[in-house]
């Protein structure tokens, strides 16, 4: 046998028009997604840390813009990102390393509890600040 | 991988994978992921104690050298973990070979740039200067 096999004997790659919605795979998408939102986040990060290098005035400008409703919406949606991208990439290093978790039943199960540990999680880390 | 009916003989040949360095790669960014496991609890619990407490809380935060070791590694394993997830993103998305390797080029500008950023405000508030 030689070149390329048969076109219909390949697998379809995972792609958004031709995979029936389910847990694993929304999972996927929104590590991805978190993913990409979290390199953007970095830059909010970076801008706390040169604030409160350059001192008082410029970190009580950074400070005012977090504080803000939209700052507020921004860090919970950050705190999600952080926490699903953290749940599931644990789940990644199951799957890689001693390959825990394939069963499509226990990957769905775990799909779910990422979504819930990240949104309860951010939930409390957002009540906590508010309430300190 | 050489048994799958699903790579041809010259793939399996190469061994290379569409990339062409997809192995060092993968451990790469579970190398990373393994020192994140560890960083981004403290990261995030110790951050929001500093930012809450007003400026010079924050900068008591930055002043101590065990956060100031932590933070510049946390910084280094999640700038490094970063380009290699979007280097991935790019190469899944991008087609085109001119505008998929300007945006590789700008995906290492940008993270070593903020890494960069990151270090030397956390230096300076360190030193005092």
């Amino acid at each position: 046998m030689s070149g390329t096999p048969k076109a219909d004997s390949r697998p379809l790659s995972p792609h958004l028009q031709v995979w029936r919605f389910h847990a694993t795979m929304a999972a996927s998408i929104t590590h991805r997604f978190t993913g990409m939102g979290l390199y953007g986040g970095t830059l909010l990060i970076a801008a706390w840390l040169a604030a409160l290098a350059s001192g008082p005035d410029a970190y009580a400008t950074v400070e005012a813009i977090a504080f803000s409703i939209p700052g507020q919406i921004l860090l919970f949606l950050w705190a999600f990102a952080v926490l699903f991208h953290f749940a599931n990439g644990i789940r990644h290093l199951l799957w890689d390393g001693p390959g825990l978790g394939f069963n499509p039943k226990v990957a769905s199960h775990i799909s779910i509890f990422n979504y819930a540990f990240a949104l309860v999680g951010a939930v409390a880390l957002m009540a906590a600040a508010v309430l300190s | 991988m050489s048994d799958s009916k699903f790579v041809t003989p010259s793939k399996v040949t190469r061994g290379l994978g569409a990339s062409k360095t997809g192995t060092s790669h993968h451990i790469r960014q579970r190398v990373s992921a393994i020192a994140l496991l560890v960083l981004v609890p403290w990261f995030l619990f110790s951050i929001m104690k500093a930012a809450l407490g007003g400026y010079a809380d924050a900068l008591t935060w930055v002043s101590s050298p065990v956060n100031v070791t932590l933070l510049v590694l946390t910084a280094g394993a999640a700038f490094y973990h970063m380009r290699l997830g979007m280097q991935a993103v790019i190469e899944d998305y991008i087609g085109k070979p001119g505008t998929r390797a300007a945006l590789l080029i700008l995906n290492t500008f940008f993270t070593a740039i903020l890494f960069v950023v990151v270090v030397m405000s956390v230096l300076r508030i360190w030193t005092g200067g």
